[in-house]
């Protein structure tokens, strides 16, 4: 077991190199100029002499040659060192921890909402095949895929606003301030970002059980008089469970990608609109960083995953 | 006479066209693909289905609401909305289309080979793959967006649809390769290498024919991704660009602004993007249901 964790542990080395150098090298194709953006963004588009922008590449280290900007930049990042802004100067970690809590609650949220809704939809789904209760679920699931989640927010403010005359602050308060401020701003985007991801989780429920349905060991407990309820509940359940909590985690770790556009129209300040405004304002340590985050984050929901199947299941580890 | 024929009151069960029976076994897919059709029409006959140029600004009939004249309201420049929907269905079947054309061939390439090269090969494939995959789908868009700025070719983005596509290869690339391993190992393919056939060949003649059924299934499944990436593109103001009717721009800009006092902005062009992903996703899971109910997506 423990050359198993180690080797696999090693895995994930190669795949995060290759994102860093990925991502580091990508942005440096890309047309926008960090300084000349910030820069101009300054003075209003004003003609700035080369001299300044010069001073300013060499400040942020833009004129020595790429790979001693990358060697530069992963070094640091080996301890520690995530640089600092290209945009606003201040370090990135900095800039991402201010905003790191309002993200992750709401990911959380919209993860709790996804398996309370989930579990049970999937389950009925796959027990009552092809019934009317599975084609409604269905429908309802294969529709959460469809809607985008930023309409779904601009929707959700709608109804607010018309039926209650109330929209939700705009400030961001911890929830351990004033709970109950910091839950009626977040559960709208965790609403709208949770409905796709529990549509996903439904989805994968269904045919993980569907499929373990048809397992020989399920027709035993069948055939030596189990009732069916506690077949699903005892023998079903329990080994279909693993691909949905897979789904689960490698989607928690992509909320992000959610996250990105519904922000913007509940006008949160998080880790999503860092990002897109890093984009934007061609801040290249800042997008690096993020890039970087989310696949470190992957990766280690990957590696997690199959340490359980690992633990789980005996044949995986000995293989 | 066939007297023979006549004496055996036997009678051959009528074989179905396949498209029949798909529509009869497949009811909610027959819908979407109803939903996919109609779309396409719109689309294609823009100009004659669309009541007003879509273009058209009128600055004295500004934000008004749905009527007789204007089904579906006007927007913030008083173009109509209704016609602008009907044209941004061109905006996003085309690249919808092209994007997952592109992504899932790609990809289907990339996995027969790795697939039926094996070792080194495949070893590297997988690498470069895992560090695709480890990017948010619409993370990876945006930051090849910004990479490779906008380069319009007939209207359309095309690096937006490269964009678009980059994020699909990955996915792609496992399910065909999940497939071709299978097949690989299979006698024919021993008995075509045997033959001394070329790899050229038995991957076009005995691989491929037998990845078709993945590749159909996933190429309808990206449609619809494709159509809801470049919403969120466009909404985000990285995809399609003013004056051009696309879904995501229609619920961005000016409509982020207004849209509590003119609600059939967002609305409309919402069901729009809502019911064209829906659809697609509805055929491509009955597809995957008729064709081959293992393949997980």
């Amino acid at each position: 077991m423990l050359r198993f964790i180690f080797h696999r542990f090693l895995l994930m080395i190669p795949t995060l190199l290759g994102v860093a150098i990925l991502v580091f090298f990508m942005l440096r194709l890309m047309p926008g100029d960090p300084v000349a953006t910030m820069l101009l963004g300054d003075a209003g588009g004003a003609n700035i002499p080369k001299a300044v922008i010069e001073a300013e590449r060499v400040r942020l280290g833009l004129d020595q040659p790429l790979y001693v900007q990358f060697f530069k930049w992963f070094w640091g990042m080996l301890q520690g060192d995530f640089g600092f802004s290209m945009w606003t100067g201040r370090s990135v970690a900095y800039e991402i921890g201010i905003r790191l809590e309002l993200s992750l609650q709401v990911a959380v949220m919209a993860t709790i909402l996804a398996v309370l809704l989930a579990l049970p939809l999937g389950t009925l789904s796959a027990i009552f095949k092809d019934s009317w209760i599975d084609q409604t679920i269905r429908v309802f699931s294969i529709a959460g895929l469809a809607v985008p989640s930023f309409w779904l927010g601009m929707i959700v403010i709608l109804l607010l606003l018309t039926y209650f005359s109330w929209i939700p602050p705009l400030t961001f308060t911890s929830l351990i301030d004033d709970p109950w401020a910091n839950l009626s701003q977040l559960i709208w985007p965790a609403l709208a970002v949770g409905y796709r991801y529990s549509a996903v989780s439904t989805r994968m429920m269904r045919s993980s059980i569907l499929e373990v349905l048809q397992e020989d060991y399920i027709r035993t407990a069948r055939a030596k008089g189990v009732i069916g309820r506690l077949v699903v509940a005892r023998h079903a359940m329990r080994n279909a469970l693993l691909p949905v909590v897979t789904v689960i985690g490698l989607e928690f770790a992509f909320l992000i990608g959610g996250l990105v556009v519904t922000e913007q129209v509940f006008n949160l300040n998080g880790i999503g609109r860092l990002f897109v405004q890093a984009v934007a304002r061609s801040d290249f340590t800042m997008i690096q960083a993020l890039v970087l985050l989310v696949s470190v984050f992957f990766v280690l929901v990957n590696f997690v995953m199959d340490m359980m199947y690992a633990f789980l299941d005996p044949r995986i580890r000995y293989r | 006479m066939s007297t023979a024929a006549t004496a055996i009151p036997y009678k051959v069960p009528k074989r179905r066209h396949p498209a029949v029976l798909f529509m009869t076994q497949q009811p909610l897919g027959a819908a979407g693909l109803v939903v996919i059709l109609v779309m396409a029409v719109c689309a294609a006959f823009a100009p004659w289905v669309a009541p007003y140029d879509p273009l058209a600004v009128d600055y004295g009939g500004m934000l008004s609401r749905p009527s007789p004249e204007h089904w579906l309201g006007t927007d913030s420049f008083g173009r109509d909305v209704a016609s602008r929907i009907i044209y941004g269905a061109r905006t996003a079947l085309a690249i919808g289309f092209i994007a997952s054309f592109l992504g899932c061939t790609a990809g289907a390439v990339i996995g027969v080979a790795s697939a039926y090269f094996g070792g080194k090969t495949d070893l590297i494939i997988q690498g470069l793959m895992d560090v695709l995959l480890s990017f948010p789908i619409i993370v990876l868009a945006i930051t090849v967006v910004a990479v490779l700025g906008n380069y319009v070719v007939l209207g359309i983005d095309v690096n937006l649809i490269i964009a678009i596509s980059v994020p699909m290869l990955p996915r792609v690339e496992r399910v065909v390769r999940a497939s071709a391993l299978a097949i690989r190992e299979m006698p024919y393919i021993d008995a075509a290498r045997a033959a001394g056939y070329s790899h050229t060949r038995i991957i076009f003649r005995h691989i491929v024919p037998n990845v078709v059924a993945p590749y159909l299934i996933l190429l309808t499944a990206f449609v619809a991704q494709a159509i809801l990436a470049e919403a969120s593109l466009s909404f985000l103001g990285l995809g399609v660009t003013e004056p051009t009717p696309s879904w995501g721009l229609m619920l961005s800009g000016a409509a982020a602004d207004f849209y509590q006092q003119a609600p059939w902005m967002i609305v409309f062009p919402g069901i729009a993007i809502s019911l064209g992903v829906f659809a697609f996703n509805l055929y491509g899971d009955s597809l995957r249901d008729w064709l081959d109910p293992k393949i997980k997506l």
